[in-house]
């Protein structure tokens, strides 16, 4: 019984961003980037690639690890889930851009304090999930931070210190009485 | 200023998690030199079949590729992986593992040709255009079929796929089993898991003309190991290769080996003279990292009518894959058979282990590595006798136990035991759940239909490894000392080399608290450098939860030995005599004459500046040390896991965990407390979601987080967690390890508390509600 197997040759012109490359302008981190991109360049690559911006990492490449999670318009995204062009005029977040002058973000600081984080690979998509949601909710139950960042695995933590920082992280950003 | 330098046992906030948090840490795939070009590997879509012809003229062709090569190729150039654990008296056969196929594929996702070009999306192109024939060979993925007269052999020189056939036995099990007056028996699935680390596995090679100097930045556990087995698969000299491992998104295991690829990537790097950058998707990983567990267990426990355990006896197949990866034969023996005995004074106990060859994915180290197969099989098996004599699950414990007055404790199994109190934290877990009461209202539960079910695991783990006369004995290729420097800077700040090589475990901040409470300094001060072999002493890397044990021992001597030189230069400065000097707070002081005193700041200023140094002392504060201990560490505990299951449908939902662990002294709680939250999980995930399931055809169809359930947030538990400390009798730090302690208890702790729940004597993991719901239907 023999299974013969030949794939067929996709004939694909080379793929150099000046050979159909699109322009593209984002915001990111509140810095400006223009920059030639091809078609099917993802988010994330483009992040990561032409912007050396590597603290968005990539996990897997079905959109289910959450290790790309980026700020779109301050909405929480999988950057592998879309095309850098359809990024185009809009504003971006990645966690390098949530510290100023050297100062941990809040959210930054409970991870820290509350152990949120071991090898440290899927926490920058995990604290940007937190973040939107503790935009929107700063005194969320914890079935509510369980369910935010149930699109981001991390296989170090069991979670729990995770779910500790993100309640602690509402809890410092809540504006103060008085 | 006096500061406190009491940090020892503190919870001291982890200095590496800035970095991770800004988004600055330092990953393989982060890393782009200038130059680099991309490789990618053709993988065979079969499991097993011979290779026809391959044609790589058209990718050749493709603008953009500079290299397309196939095992042809490689020969001379990259030599075969080699396995670095060759158990002794086992008849271990080790075929040919070459870094692309030769010939024969034998797993699907076994490299056949690898492709080099100038971005990955070419590369990517490429393996597309490569052509390659398969005739297609009989497929075989699970040990019993693997092992039956007349299966399809899958490596010539093991023509019945029997890697090797390793027994290990202690006391008179014949014995214990003809005076037993109960004998129960179970076969035990232990499946196969994929051990995913959250960051693919990656490489950089770099090669240097002038100076000959190959520099691999790889995913790595160990990167001495990484360098010693490529100087022997490349045959490239040890001194000119460097290995950096750099920031590494968690290993658990999986990036302990050493992979053909990697060999491949230098390989690539030299013959090219550009940088060679390989990243693995995930799909990849699936297919092509190493594989952890999977054993067929047929176990019997040998009883008296009071619950008192005679014997016990394990026959098991081990699944290896279709090549022996590095650690491979030690995983399902060494690490496995030593420890069936658990916690329990078992006078007898015969293991036999059948590794077995498959058309699958490798198997190698998943976070316990071979000691959750064994406690998983003990805990189940002791709760099936229980329920056979219908005993309490506590009572039998306790009627077992090892006391804790007979450590150190020699088992029949041959291991010495280095200190323990099992009831202890048996009864501390007991008191934290509340047992009687959770019992009570079990009863009463049944009464009205509800199904409850409370889950015991206690168990003793081995780790720390550890003694190298006794690892090298068992045949692993590899003293396993410890290695450190403890350098102070004449400005008194100091700099730890460390032979462990952290990735998640928190390292850099517990090293610089052993070194801080030794010396006096603030954690602040103390730099832990690791992962690269030009920077560090010899170093064996971090596995097995060794490296606190071992590597932290040996930056404890080594900051003792920083001590004892400062003792020396203190004196001399303040005309004292060494003994009439105390050491507190960083600094030696002259009993008496409080303001008679020096800084350890002072005396690396002054150890720097070596005009006045004692005589015979030498200038500088440093000191390295080599720890070899000279015993293994077990830390234990006791885990219990509290289920309710819907009657209708089978779903379990987990209402309470609890751990009680004793790691020996603690210095970070707050890390050891992290290190059992996310152990717990990993081990709860084999007992609730995961599975690696290959199809007729061995193809792995759990190839993706789609079908590959690792659990997310909703479906962990919040974990209570408490502890007991028998310090280690034989370690400078009194400590243990933590690192697989959760993995090794959990998996027990739930099927326990479920077929405690629906009245059964064994489901098989993971325990979907499926399973429960058939067991329920025949009730």
């Amino acid at each position: 019984m023999a299974t013969k197997r030949k794939k067929a040759s996709p004939k694909r012109k080379s793929v150099r961003p000046e050979n159909g490359g699109h322009m593209i302008t984002v915001a990111v981190n509140g810095r400006k980037f223009t920059r030639a991109v091809e078609p099917r360049v993802l988010l994330v690559d483009f992040i990561r690639d032409d912007l050396r911006l590597t603290g968005t990492h990539v996990g897997c490449d079905t959109s289910h690890c959450g290790a790309c999670t980026v700020l779109l318009d301050g909405r929480a995204v999988k950057s592998c889930t879309m095309l850098a062009v359809q990024a185009d005029g809009r504003e971006i977040t990645t966690i390098e851009g949530l510290s100023e002058h050297g100062r941990l973000h809040p959210i930054q600081e409970a991870f820290k304090a509350h152990h949120g984080l071991q090898c440290g690979f899927c926490t920058p998509g995990v604290v940007l999930a937190a973040l939107e949601l503790l935009r929107v909710e700063n005194a969320p139950s914890e079935d509510r931070i369980r369910t935010a960042i149930s699109g981001n695995i991390c296989r170090c933590t069991g979670y729990q210190g995770i779910v500790d920082s993100v309640a602690a992280a509402g809890e410092m950003m809540r504006p103060r009485k008085g | 200023m006096a500061q406190t330098t009491k940090v020892f046992g503190e919870s001291v906030l982890r200095k590496e998690d800035d970095r991770f948090l800004t988004g600055r840490g330092n990953f393989v795939a982060d890393m782009l030199p200038p130059g680099t070009v991309f490789a990618k590997f053709v993988r065979s879509p079969y499991a097993h079949a011979r290779i026809g012809s391959i044609n790589t003229a058209k990718a050749r062709r493709l603008p953009g590729v500079l290299d397309v090569l196939t095992a042809q190729d490689l020969k001379d150039q990259v030599g075969d992986i080699i396995t670095a654990w060759a158990i002794p008296n086992a008849n271990l056969k080790t075929p040919a593992y070459p870094p692309l196929a030769r010939e024969v594929v034998r797993y699907a996702g076994e490299a056949v040709a690898v492709v080099v070009a100038e971005s990955p999306f070419i590369a990517e192109n490429a393996l597309d255009l490569v052509e390659v024939e398969y005739d297609s060979l009989p497929v075989v993925t699970d040990v019993e079929t693997a092992t039956k007269k007349g299966g399809a052999p899958i490596h010539g020189d093991a023509p019945d796929n029997v890697a090797f056939k390793w027994t290990l036995a202690g006391g008179d099990v014949d014995k214990a089993f003809k005076e037993a007056d109960v004998v129960v028996s179970q076969r035990f699935v232990n499946q196969r898991l994929q051990p995913t680390a959250m960051e693919p596995r990656a490489a950089i090679a770099q090669f240097e003309p002038g100076t000959r100097e190959l520099t691999l930045h790889v995913t790595s556990q160990n990167p001495f190991v990484h360098r010693l087995v490529l100087s022997i698969v490349l045959k490239y000299p040890e001194h000119l290769i460097h290995v950096i491992a750099p920031d590494v998104g968690g290993g658990f295991g999986s990036k302990i080996p050493v992979y053909p690829w990697e060999a491949i990537v230098c390989h690539l790097a030299m013959r090219l003279g550009r940088p060679v950058k390989w990243v693995e998707d995930r799909m990849e990983n699936y297919v092509a990292t190493t594989h952890g567990r999977d054993h067929v267990q047929y176990v019997d426990l040998a009883a008296k009518k009071d619950g008192t355990i005679l014997g016990i006896r394990a026959r098991v197949l081990a699944n290896l894959g279709a090549y022996l990866s590095t650690a491979a034969p030690g995983i399902p023996t060494i690490l496995f058979g030593f420890m069936v005995g658990g916690c329990y004074a078992i006078q007898a106990g015969r293991v036999e282990v059948t590794g077995v060859f498959t058309n699958t994915t490798p198997v190698d180290a998943y976070r316990g590595a071979g000691r959750p197969e064994a406690l998983f099989l003990l805990e189940r098996i002791v709760d099936i006798l229980a329920r056979k004599l219908k005993k309490d699950p506590a009572d039998i414990r306790r009627k077992n136990f090892i006391p804790a007055d007979k450590f150190p404790y020699a088992t029949a199994m041959g291991l010495t035991y280095d200190s323990g109190n099992y009831a202890g934290t048996l009864e501390k877990a007991l008191d934290k759940v509340g047992y009687e009461k959770l019992r009570k209202e079990q009863a009463e539960g049944r009464r009205k239909g509800k199904l409850m079910g409370i889950g015991l695991s206690t168990y003793v783990e081995i780790c720390g490894l550890g003694p190298s006369a006794v690892v090298t004995s068992t045949g692993f290729a590899g003293g396993l000392w410890g290695a450190s420097t403890v350098r102070l800077h004449p400005t008194g700040k100091a700099t730890v080399y460390t032979g462990g090589h952290p990735h998640g475990q928190g390292e850099e901040t517990t090293f610089a608290q052993i070194v801080g409470e030794e010396l006096g300094l603030p954690v602040v001060d103390v730099d832990v450098v690791h992962g690269d072999t030009k920077l560090t002493p010899y170093g064996q890397g971090t596995y097995g939860s060794r490296t606190t044990a071992v590597e932290g021992g040996s930056i404890a001597l080594s900051a003792r030995k920083v001590k004892d030189k400062a003792r020396k230069i203190a004196a001399h400065l303040l005309e004292a005599r060494e003994e009439d000097l105390e050491f507190t707070d960083g600094k030696f002081v002259v009993k008496g004459s409080p303001k008679a005193a020096k800084t350890i700041q002072e005396i690396a200023w002054a150890a720097y500046m070596a005009g006045n140094m004692p005589k015979g002392v030498e200038p500088v504060l440093d000191a390295t040390t080599f720890y070899d201990p000279t015993n293994f560490v077990f830390p234990f505990g006791c885990h219990i896991c509290v289920v309710d299951v819907d009657r209708e449908t089978g779903q379990v939902k987990i209402r309470r965990y609890v751990a009680v662990d004793d790691v020996g002294n603690q210095i970070n709680p707050m890390i050891v407390e992290g290190q059992v939250h996310g152990g717990v999980l990993q081990g709860l995930a084999q007992a609730m979601l995961e599975q690696s399931v290959y199809d007729e055809n061995g193809n792995l169809l759990t190839n993706s987080l789609i079908e590959y359930l690792v659990p997310t947030a909703l479906e962990a538990p919040r974990i209570e967690t408490d502890s007991t400390v028998t310090p280690s009798p034989h370690n400078p730090l009194g400590v243990k390890g933590v690192g697989e302690t959760g993995t090794i208890a959990s998996s027990q702790a739930y099927v326990n508390a479920v077929c405690d729940a629906v009245g059964v004597d064994h489901i098989d993991m993971p325990i979907t509600p499926e399973k429960v719901w058939r067991v329920l239907q025949k009730k």
